[in-house]
Order: C-alpha cells, then structure tokens, then sequence
C-alpha cells in the first residue's frame, strides 16, 4: 500500500492504495465516485473513460501509480450542474437507455468536441468505436454529438482549485504503463 | 384481457410528519397483469400496488417494475396521470417492497406497459372520481356538473375548483368504485398518451448519479468475486488459499457449495476491501476442480447430437393438411438446414448484488428482474421468514432477461452469511461472459415445395434446440417445446401442408430468456426459408407474403391458446414497411434489400434492410421498421426499444456467438465475444402504425425479424443464402 494524492475534479484526494490497482477502482471503491463505471477491464468497452490531463482514457486498464499529479475529470466532474453541451444533448435527444455506458460516452464526446468542435460522422466513429452500447443507443447518440456542436462545446473542465502547472506527458487510451 | 376485480377495501393513512391526510388506493396490479397472462398466481396480500395522492398533490406510484432501460418509470405513470388529470411530473413511481407469497412481480416478456394499462387507467379514473365526488359533497353539487383537469376539480363554467391536495381527506373517507365499473377517458381525450414524453430517468443518467446495483455501498461493505469451474457443474475439489490470503486486503477466502435451486455450482470466495484486492485474491488461488460430466461437451457433439434427432420425427406442435404425404408425392423438393448458436445477454453492467445477512433477517440490494426471486433465494439459504428480507431493487444496467436469475443473490447471501459482514459480490467481465444463461442452440431442417403457380404448397419444419423450459422445470412436468417453439408453429401464411416437430437436444450449458427468446431463433429460421420458398416460385418475398397473408384469420400457438396472431394486423406493417423503405426500388449493384416480418408478445413489426456486401464484409446501410404494439403510449421512448431490438439483433447477426469446447465457454470479454459498434450501426427508421387496441409489448419485438431482413438482403445482393449466424465471410463467398 503506498499514500498517492490523486487530483480529481478540481481538488486533492489523499490515499492508501496498492500503487498498481486501476484508477476505476480507487475512484469507485476507495472516492465513492460511481459514474465511472466498470464493464470489462481490458479497455474494450469504454464505460470507465475519464480524463487524465483532458484526454479520454480508460481508467480500467491506468494503474494508479502512473497517473501522478495530473488533473483527472470524471462524469462527476463533468460540469456542476448537468450543462455541459454533451449533457444538454443527451437529454434532448434522449439518449440513455439502461445508462450505464453512457458516462464513457459522456466523457469521449466532451474531449472529441474539443478538439474537433463540429465533428463529422467518421470523427464521431473514430471517437465512439471504441465504446459498447449494449442498448442500442447509437442513432441517438451521433444525433447527440452534432447536437451538442451546434450548442457549441463549452470547457470541459472545471478549472483545478489546487492545480499544479499542467505536467506535459499525456496518458493514452488504454495505456497503463 | 379480463377485467380486473372489485376492489372493496381503501386504506387511509395519515401522514406522520404533517398530520395531513392523503388518498391511498391499493389495487392487485400483479392480478390482473398475470390473470391476462393466464398465468397462476399465489396472493397472500391484498394489495400489491398504490396509488397515493398527497395533501400536497404529489401523486405517488408504488409498483414493482424495474427500470432497465426500458422506460417504464415514464410510461407508467403516464398511463395513471392521463385518466387522473394531473401533469405526469407530479407522479412519482416508487418500488414496491417485496411481498412475500407473491413471485410473480417481475419485469419482462415486454410486459410492463400491456399488463399495466388497464388496472392503472383504472386507479386512476377511480381516484379521479372520488376527489369529483368530495368537491361536489363540498359544493353541494352534482359530481357530474365537475370534471377534473391539470390536478384541480372545477365545477361548471369554472366558477369553482379546488386542488386535488384540498380534497384528499374528504375523498379518502369515500368509497372505492368497482374499478370494472368506473368510467375510463374516452381515449379520444387523451391529451398525454401518444405524445412524445421525456424519460424521467435520463437526467440522472448522464451526471453519474444513477445509481446502478454495482454502484450500491453500505458501512461496512466487503466487497467479493468468486472463482468457479470453468466446466458448467463442475465444482472445487480443493484448493489452497494461502497465497489469495496474503494479497493485501484480503479478509476470507470461503469455500459456497452449490445451490440448485438457483442453478449455481459452487465456487471459492474471495472477500475483500476492495473489489481490485479481491480480482487479485481471486487470481493467486490454486484450485483443482472436479470438472462434472459435462467435461467433454463442445459445440461439435452438440451439433452432432442435433443431426442425430433431426434424423428421427419428433414431437408434433403444428400439423395442417399432410406434409408428409405431399413431399413423397412431389419431385421439387426445396432443403435447406438453419443453425443458430447460444448467446450471451452480456448486459453493460456485470452481474452483481449487495446482501447483508443478520441473526433477524437480511437486506439486500439487487439490480434484478425478479425480487421476489431474489428474496426467495435469500430465504432459502439463511432459513430466514421472507417477510424479514427486504430487497431494495436498483436501476439496473441492461437486463434482456439475465436479471431474472437470483444465482448472484444466491452467492451473495452465502458469503454474507459466513462472513457477517455486508457483501457487494461482482461478476467480471469474464465470469459475466462465462457464467451465463444462454439463449439456446438450435437446428433447424425445412423441407418444402412450391406449386405449379409458384405458392409454397408444403412447409415441413423439424426443430432440435436446448430447451428453456426442460431446464428449468423439473422433468416430470416440463413441456420442452414450449419456450421453443413461438414465431414457428404459429406460422402465419396460408400453406395447405404445414407440420411442424421439435425435439429436445440435451447440454450442460445453462439456457435462459433472452431478448426476444424463441423469437429470435424462429423469426430468423422461418422468414430466412419462406424467402427460399419465394425464390423458388419466383415470387417477389413482400408480394408473397401479402398473398398468403391476405385471408383474415387468427392462428394460435399450439402451446398458448392466449396467443394469437393476427393475419391483418402483420399485412398492415408489411404494407407499412414496404411503403416507407421504397421496397421494390431499384439498387446499385452489390447492394441488396431484404424484407421479413414477426409476431411477437402480442406485437407485429415487419423489417427492411438494405446490405451492402463487398469483400466478405456485409455492412447493413439502413434498416427501416413498421411496428403495430397497439396505442403507443410514449412514442419517443417506444422508438427507442425498437432502435435497441434492431442493434440487439445486428449484433447477433454480424457479430457474436458463444461457443462451448471442453464443456466451457470459449469467449470471456468483449475482445471474442464481440458487440456492433457505432461505426457498423445502420441508418434505422422506426414507424407505428397507428392503432386504437390495447398496448402490447415493445422491448423485445424489435429482434425477431431483424436476423432475416439482413440475410434476406444478403441473398438479394449475392444469391448467397444465409443459413446460420453469425454471418461469416465463408458464407458470402
């Protein structure tokens, strides 16, 4: 078990962890933080997407250890109140079926509409293909996103009360080291 | 449907915190949903549904439906806010407690809105009439000078109105009406059902505050997963738990025998912190396993054991005119053998429940289908009376028939009971994968022939699969062809020589509804063959279709008197299809058009789609769907279940199969046991047809025509017949 100081949505979290254990887990088991959710532990499914440093990562397959000081952003986190033009979309179109995959979804599309704010139908593949609807919330969802482009993306990001200077190196998907 | 029973018995209850009085109707809402199901039924409570009006004029619905997705925390009160005149936002729906004695209060079999529609528009207009009833006492006026609207009375030309919250009191002092008696809205009066509501679930689904049954946490919580035999009844022989115990977090590591009676085999537990230390607990166990005897089971001897009873005639479910005699007697005869494999429900949220057993009774939170199943489950293990057991029954993650099953509450409950402690058990991805209840394995061998005019004049079905209802009924009362059968034996069109025989196959592989069940087998075998049939006589598949449709009549299914098809009802939502998807309209070379249709759960849905196949690779372009469910009560959230039947049903079409070698699953995680994604979603239409009877159900009919619209349109593009799923590049070429 080793201390580790996680920065997540804006504020310091101290804690007692075995230093390999998958950032998913700490967030739901050790923060309480249940809208990042587990589907399958090998970065298949994508319902477990945050973002480390603004970018989408599967916090399934991130060991703890390798997220050091950089900010993560959970569903949580994602805007205080239901406004972020993703969340907005996703109620106009009435996307969630079951809902248990779409935090994941959430959280591609907020850092997808930041770096391509009108997105085309193959950016949104590129982003959503990595996710798993078991559902069948797909129609509804690419409606969603160009929705939420039209409202025009907003910062995803609340802005850190204890930021540190925002470290250069950058997690991938999937990319536990 | 049969109209429900008087209700002669109020309660009135007053509030503890104010004093206030509020109006409280209970009504048998699982009577009359399972005496229309013709189903039997075991009441030891009079009431197992309420309707409470509050002083303040909140409405509150307390039932016991589970929302999976499906909607049902919407359309429900909506059916009981349109005949009780009040904005659907003031109902709010609370689950029910379970109730001991009653094992019926499931959610499936799309049945939540069918069932529901009569007693709630029902509860609604007699709770309407008795707040007109005590305005007009108040006014001294005739109640039928009153009418209600927007959760008000108002008396005439609106001289007076007082709030339902004002009324309650004086209402709750009256008598209930017989509910068969009390008028319902003319529907003409609907101002509500039929018009595209907002799902009242969704804004906590996209902030992360939905709370899920993985997501449930109690002090003290120990958090589980359990090692089981890889092999289906297989079981540990023994094992050493002395590396598991020094990961660090690990508390117990306990051995739970099996529990028959919720199909679960046994295992070791590993009981943990945190769910991380108990996966790697779980991973540093050394197990030897006693591996049963269906050790040597694979996809192949299943397979061959099919080919063995599809040889030999088996049991007869469907026999017009003489099948037999006209096939020795023809000299075209059309062959062809269906082979459709198991599948897994592999909802996004593993399978997981939280139960803490005490000395006095339990508590359990249980994202679950069936919580009277899990209660059940719970009481049988730790002895304990059910009425001692409360299950607090969670939004779920995706349901398709899996969460009816307690064997995860069942496992729950012996870990909490050895250890004492509160336990979250989870299944990964992997045990989620392979410790399923399949949808059977099935093959299917047609032999037809069509007449001098081209029309099939022979249709000659013999079915083997695993069955359902073998499985889970025991032996001497079981009806193996009877979860098997549906969508097949009430084939609809007009052929003089029509038998059908199913025989069953046996496995260790567990089976289960899913999704559709049946239906999703014999809407893919029988449309995929009458498609052949069509070729044959060189009749365009809609035109036949509608041909041998065309003479009105009802054909039941041999098992279920209850359930009949409607042959004008499946014209109009072919009729509807072929309109809006331009059926008959040519396409560009290597694209193709398929057509098929299905009756299922009381609703017809007919499907297009249009394929286009180039290297081995079908990629489905469009797929449009007229449904016939009767009144649609929510539009929006109805197009909705018909979007996820039709992606449900690509993804066992292109994409997934559960495969058994060694007497186990071969696939574990979504790596090989494989999901439609976005970039492989077709363009999907869905459109009703506009009807005046009663809802019939709509999560599940949206699967059945699905498979054999896109095989059929592969045929269209290449001529190549589709004869077993998943499609694989092999068959294409």
């Amino acid at each position: 078990m080793v201390k580790i100081t996680l920065n997540v949505n804006g504020k310091p979290h101290a804690v007692d962890v075995d230093p390999q254990t998958p950032l998913l887990w700490v967030l739901r088991d050790t923060l309480n933080l249940t809208g990042t959710k587990y589907g399958c532990g090998v970065a298949q499914c994508g319902a477990c997407t945050v973002h480390i440093d603004g970018e989408a990562t599967r916090s399934c397959a991130t060991a703890v250890e390798d997220v050091g000081d950089r900010q993560i952003i959970t569903i949580e986190g994602l805007s205080a109140d239901r406004s972020h033009p993703a969340q907005l979309a996703w109620i106009a179109e009435q996307v969630p079926q079951c809902g248990y995959c779409q935090s994941g979804m959430l959280m591609t599309t907020a850092e997808l509409l930041k770096r391509k704010p009108k997105p085309t139908d193959a950016d949104i593949d590129e982003a959503i293909s990595g996710h798993i609807c078991r559902c069948g919330t797909y129609p509804r969802l690419r409606k969603a996103i160009h929705t939420a482009a039209a409202m025009g993306a907003k910062p995803v990001a609340p802005k850190p009360t204890a930021a540190r200077p925002a470290p250069t190196k950058s997690a991938t998907v999937g990319g536990a080291k | 449907m049969s109209a429900p029973k008087s209700r002669d018995r109020r309660d009135f209850l007053k509030s503890s915190a104010t004093g206030a009085a509020a109006l409280v109707i209970g009504f048998h809402w699982s009577e009359d949903a399972w005496a229309q199901a013709g189903q039997e039924r075991k009441v030891t409570n009079p009431f197992d549904a309420w309707v409470r009006i509050e002083a303040d004029g909140r409405v509150r619905l307390i039932l016991a439906k589970s929302e999976m997705g499906q909607g049902v925390t919407t359309s429900l009160p909506m059916i009981l806010a349109e005949e009780l005149a009040v904005d659907w936002k003031r109902v709010s729906v609370e689950q029910a407690s379970t109730n001991p004695g009653i094992y019926e209060h499931g959610t499936g079999g799309s049945s939540s809105v069918r069932t529901s529609w009569l007693p709630l528009r029902q509860a609604g207009a007699a709770a309407r009439a008795m707040l007109i009833q005590a305005a007009a006492e108040q006014w001294h006026v005739v109640p039928a000078t009153c009418h209600a609207e927007h959760g008000e009375v108002v008396h005439g030309p609106r001289t007076k109105r007082l709030p339902y919250g004002a009324l309650v009191a004086a209402a709750a002092k009256l008598p209930v009406p017989a509910f068969e008696k009390v008028p319902l809205l003319n529907p003409k009066e609907f101002r509500l059902i039929g018009t595209d509501v907002p799902r009242a679930d969704i804004p906590r689904k996209v902030d992360g505050s939905a709370v899920f049954g993985i997501d449930v946490r109690v002090p003290g919580m120990l958090y589980a997963v359990v090692a089981r035999c890889p092999v289906f009844g297989g079981k540990p022989k023994r094992f050493d738990a002395t590396k598991a115990k020094a990961v660090s977090g690990v508390k117990h590591v306990i051995e739970i025998p099996a529990v028959p009676d919720s199909h679960t085999a046994g295992g070791i537990a590993v009981v943990a912190e945190n769910t991380y230390a108990a996966m790697r607990g779980r991973d540093a166990l050394e197990i030897e396993w006693d591996e049963g005897e269906h050790a040597r089971e694979s996809s192949a001897t299943l397979r061959a054991q099919f080919e063995e009873l599809l040889k030999k005639p088996g049991q007869v479910v469907r026999n017009d005119g003489d099948a037999e005699a006209a096939l020795a007697g023809t000299g075209q005869k059309i062959e062809a053998t269906y082979e459709v494999p198991f599948q897994n429900h592999s909802p996004m949220e593993p399978m997981n429940a939280t139960v803490h057993v005490r000395a006095d009774g339990a508590e359990a939170w249980l994202p679950t289908q069936g919580p009277e199943w899990g209660q059940g489950a719970i009481a049988a293990i730790t002895g304990l009376k059910p009425e001692t057991i409360v299950v607090h029954t969670t939004l779920m993650g995706g349901g398709f028939g899996r969460r009816y099953h307690s064997d995860f509450v069942a496992e729950a409950t012996q870990i909490s009971k050895a250890t004492g402690a509160p336990v979250k058990l989870v299944f990964t991805r992997e045990d989620d994968t392979q410790r399923g209840f399949y949808r059977p394995a099935s093959l299917h061998r047609f032999t037809g022939a069509v007449d001098a005019a081209g029309l099939p004049s022979i249709w000659h079905h013999r079915m083997t699969s695993v069955s359902i209802d073998a499985y889970w009924t025991p032996s001497e009362k079981a009806k193996p062809a009877s979860s098997e059968i549906g969508g097949a034996a009430n084939l609809g069109y007009a052929i003089p020589n029509l038998r059908m025989e199913y025989a069953q196959a046996k496995s260790g592989v567990p089976v289960m509804w899913w999704r559709s069940v049946e239906h999703s087998v014999n809407g893919f075998v029988t449309e995929c063959f009458f498609d052949e049939l069509a070729a044959a006589g060189k009749q365009d598949p809609l035109q036949l279709r509608l041909r041998l449709l065309a003479e009105p009549r009802k054909v039941r299914v041999p098992a279920d008197n209850e359930i009949i098809l409607d042959t004008t009802r499946l014209t109009r939502v072919l009729e509807l299809v072929a309109l809006k998807s331009g059926w008959g309209t040519p396409l560009p070379k290597g694209r193709g058009r398929g057509i098929a249709c299905a009756f299922s759960f009381d609703s017809y849905v007919a499907e297009v789609a249009e394929v286009t196949v180039s290297k081995g690779v079908v990629k489905v372009d469009r797929v449009v769907a007229a449904v016939d469910c009767g009144r649609v009560v929510n539009p929006d959230g109805a197009r909705a279940q018909v979007e996820g039947g039709i992606i449900w049903g690509l993804t066992a079409t292109l994409k997934s199969a559960i495969t058994i070698d060694k007497g186990r699953v071969e696939q574990s995680n979504f790596d090989n046991y494989e999901m439609l994604r976005i970039d492989e979603t077709p363009v999907i239409a869905v459109h009703f047809v506009p009807s005046e009877a009663p809802p019939t159900g709509i999560g599940e009919p949206g699967v059945p025509p699905l498979a054999s619209a896109v095989a059929n349109a592969v045929f269209a593009a290449t001529g190549r017949r589709i004869r077993r799923l998943p499609i694989r590049a092999e068959d294409l070429a």
